[in-house]
């Protein structure tokens, strides 16, 4: 069915958007206001990159210092999605990830202190300490967890966009999985439903390579993930993942379909992870010249250079960025030490809604 | 007897039933290229090449459902679940599946298949990454379910589990596999499956401890030592079939039973266990059975919380002493 005739829908977004990769973002053919950016917001992006960067780089330094226990599987390289994805939908409308989870999180409000106190195990956690870095969770800022098992969300976030239909509201639900999560059963249940009932979800693949160890080409009969989306008839898109306009266009325009037209959509975000999978994976199966090649593309070195040239900030309105960001993380940091811990009791509240739930030693 | 590792113990159990037989094969995420996400099977992919050696996509239903039909068709695959928390993705392929098949087919189809990766939790990782699934896949009549205490047992009951005709999962824990023991270095070494262990024989107490638990009773039987109470540990080694005759022997000799378990209180082994004892030995018993599990909860992450959470030492000594009323 890929090399079939692709529907009108299909051929439009095509068109418009299976676009070769725009290598940076200076240079580019178009400018940020082009796409509906401000100033002030592309300088709002550049510091929640900044703070996506310096907090991970906070939690591996407490890492290694033994502060942090469990998995922690950072996105250093990835930050161009959240950000570009944060910037194109409202407060309003839902977000739902994978266990790679703290740069998105971030992105959508959660604060630093939260999440970094949640990798602490503190009761002041974003999860109050029950769920640590792969299971972040934010009511408050519709983000709807941080999920471990792989492709786990895939179908929730779809369900969270049949509830929206169901409501009659104008709200999108974003849905981001890993490269390897497309080769899980839910994956193709999840899409063939949100299509046929036309949801309004956004499913967003982070494409970063690698599945832990196993390189795309080694997990996938067809490693153009986007093209999964054509046996459904969904509109699909391949969009460079260090560029943050780039992101920023596409997921625009999948939101905004999702939101009029309750059409669902698949995009392929083509991105790199600098680290190893987890702080316990050396990377080994990929080579220093690889990730070199990646570093050079960095998005916020990029937005950067571009931030620079078009005047829209100086050097030193970047080093002040960067120290109020350097100091946001130190505060998240101390903040996460001091916090207790969660009490004893509290192993046993929230396994049901109920007070007074009979459990049995 | 050679000192290795309880990840080596696997590594040869597979590698010699892989030489013996060539029906034999591994298959499952990371277990080539990246040696294994726990390093089990490391260097078995240079050994034994791409097709018996096999790299997956994350997609746990389909690759075990995979190896259920080669199986139907005379192959003898081990499956390997990077942990079996993830195997829940696959569970109606175990349950639905390589469970009833040859029931169902009035014993027509065998399904010869190993189905093996850690168990348990291994530190805070919260609670998807932290089941114990014994209790869970014994309920399924047509399952074998193996869980070894060391690389000696690892060795024997894997190498029975490749060789029975039947789906056996082994279940290893994830903190054992840098544990050391004494490993037989006979190719034929094979532990039945089904047959428990005395690992320390003792007069006042019998203690049920399998897997990461066994170690835990260890502990607690070298504590009380000092206050003179002689515990008697046994090792089931495998949760179905289940050697109750071995513990209701020993039951009757010590005539107090403890069971500790890392599986949910809820219809865990400990409660199957403690069923069986009172049903075969109600009159030899000088105390209430008492079981020690994770809580009835899920597995939390915050390091006070998960160290509460799980089987604990000095809850398993108090446990001890109170079935002996001391
Ligand atoms: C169902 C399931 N199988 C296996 C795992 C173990 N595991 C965790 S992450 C991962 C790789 C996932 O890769 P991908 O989806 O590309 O996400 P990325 O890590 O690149 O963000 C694996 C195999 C899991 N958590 N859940």
């Amino acid at each position: 069915m890929t090399d079939g005739t692709p529907t009108r829908t299909q051929a439009q977004f095509a068109s418009s958007h299976t676009a070769e990769l725009t290598p940076s973002l200076v240079g580019a053919t178009y400018s940020h206001r082009d796409i509906g950016l401000s100033d002030e917001q592309v300088r709002a992006m550049y510091r929640l990159m900044l703070l996506q960067r310096r907090f991970e780089e906070a939690a591996a330094k407490a890492y290694g210092e033994r502060k942090i226990s469990g998995f922690l599987h950072l996105y250093i390289g990835q930050e161009a999605v959240s950000t570009a994805a944060e910037f194109a939908i409202r407060p309003d409308d839902y977000v739902i990830s994978a266990y790679r989870d703290h740069g998105i999180a971030l992105a959508r409000g959660v604060s630093a202190r939260a999440c970094m106190a949640e990798l602490f195990g503190k009761v002041t956690g974003c999860s109050r300490g029950k769920g640590g870095s792969m299971h972040y969770f934010s009511k408050e800022h519709n983000f709807l967890g941080g999920h471990g098992i792989v492709g786990g969300q895939i179908p929730i976030g779809t369900g969270v966009a049949w509830a929206i239909k169901y409501r009659g509201e104008e709200r999108v639900c974003l849905t981001f999985m890993g490269d390897g999560a497309v080769a899980q059963g839910v994956f193709h249940e999840s899409l063939n439903m949100a299509m046929l009932w036309r949801l309004p979800v956004v499913y967003i693949i982070e494409n970063n390579e690698y599945g832990m160890g196993t390189a795309v080409s080694r997990a996938h009969a067809t490693p153009d993930l986007a093209r999964r989306a054509l046996a459904y008839g969904m509109p699909s898109a391949q969009i460079d993942g260090m560029n943050v306009f780039e992101v920023y266009r596409g997921v625009k325009e999948a939101v905004e379909r999702a939101r009029r037209e309750h059409m669902p959509s698949l995009l392929e975000v083509k991105t790199y992870r600098y680290r190893g999978h987890s702080m316990s994976d050396p990377g080994t199966y990929r080579t220093k010249e690889e990730v070199e090649a990646h570093r050079k593309r960095d998005p916020i070195v990029n937005l950067r250079h571009y931030m620079l040239e078009a005047g829209l900030a100086t050097e030193a309105d970047l080093e002040a960025i960067e120290r109020e960001v350097r100091a946001e993380i130190e505060d998240a940091v101390a903040f996460a030490e001091s916090s207790p811990l969660p009490p004893i009791e509290s192993l046993y509240e929230d396994v049901y809604t109920d007070p007074d739930y009979p459990f049995l030693a | 007897m050679a000192i290795m590792e309880f990840r080596e113990a696997i590594r040869l159990a597979m590698i010699e039933e892989m030489e013996r037989d060539e029906r034999v094969f591994l298959m499952g995420e990371e277990v080539g290229l990246y040696d294994g996400a726990y390093k089990v099977s490391k260097g078995m992919l240079e050994r034994f090449g791409p097709m018996r050696v096999v790299d997956t996509p994350i997609s746990e239903a389909g690759f075990a459902g995979i190896g259920i039909g080669a199986a139907m068709v005379g192959l003898r695959p081990i499956i390997e679940f990077m942990t079996w928390n993830f195997s829940l993705v696959a569970m109606d392929q175990l349950v639905n599946h390589a469970a009833s098949i040859l029931y169902m087919s009035g014993g027509q189809f065998p399904i010869p298949i190993v189905f093996r990766g850690p168990n348990g939790a291994a530190g805070q990782l919260g609670a998807t990454h932290s089941r114990s699934l014994e209790a869970t896949y014994a309920h399924w009549p047509g399952l074998k379910v193996v869980t070894p205490s060391t690389p000696a047992d690892a060795k024997g009951l894997l190498k029975s589990a490749i060789r029975d005709d039947n789906p056996v999962l082994v279940l290893e824990s994830e903190l054992m596999y840098s544990m050391k023991g004494e490993v037989p270095e006979d190719p034929d070494f094979l532990i039945p499956l089904g047959v428990g262990e005395i690992k320390r024989p003792g007069r006042d107490v019998t203690v049920v401890a399998h897997s990461k638990s066994y170690h835990l009773a260890r502990m607690a039987a070298q504590e009380l030592e000092k206050d003179g109470i002689d515990v008697e540990i046994i090792d089931p080694r495998t949760i179905r079939p289940l050697d109750i005759d071995l513990i209701v022997s020993s039951v009757k000799k010590t005539n107090r039973l403890v069971i500790i378990d890392e599986c949910a209180p809820f219809g865990g082994v400990a409660s199957e266990i403690a069923y069986q004892v009172q049903l075969r030995a109600f009159d030899y018993l000088d105390a209430p059975i008492v079981r020690i599990t994770t809580k009835d909860t899920p597995a939390p992450y915050a390091k006070n919380l998960y160290e509460y959470w799980m089987p604990r030492l000095d809850e398993a000594i108090e446990a001890i002493k109170k079935v002996l009323y001391r």
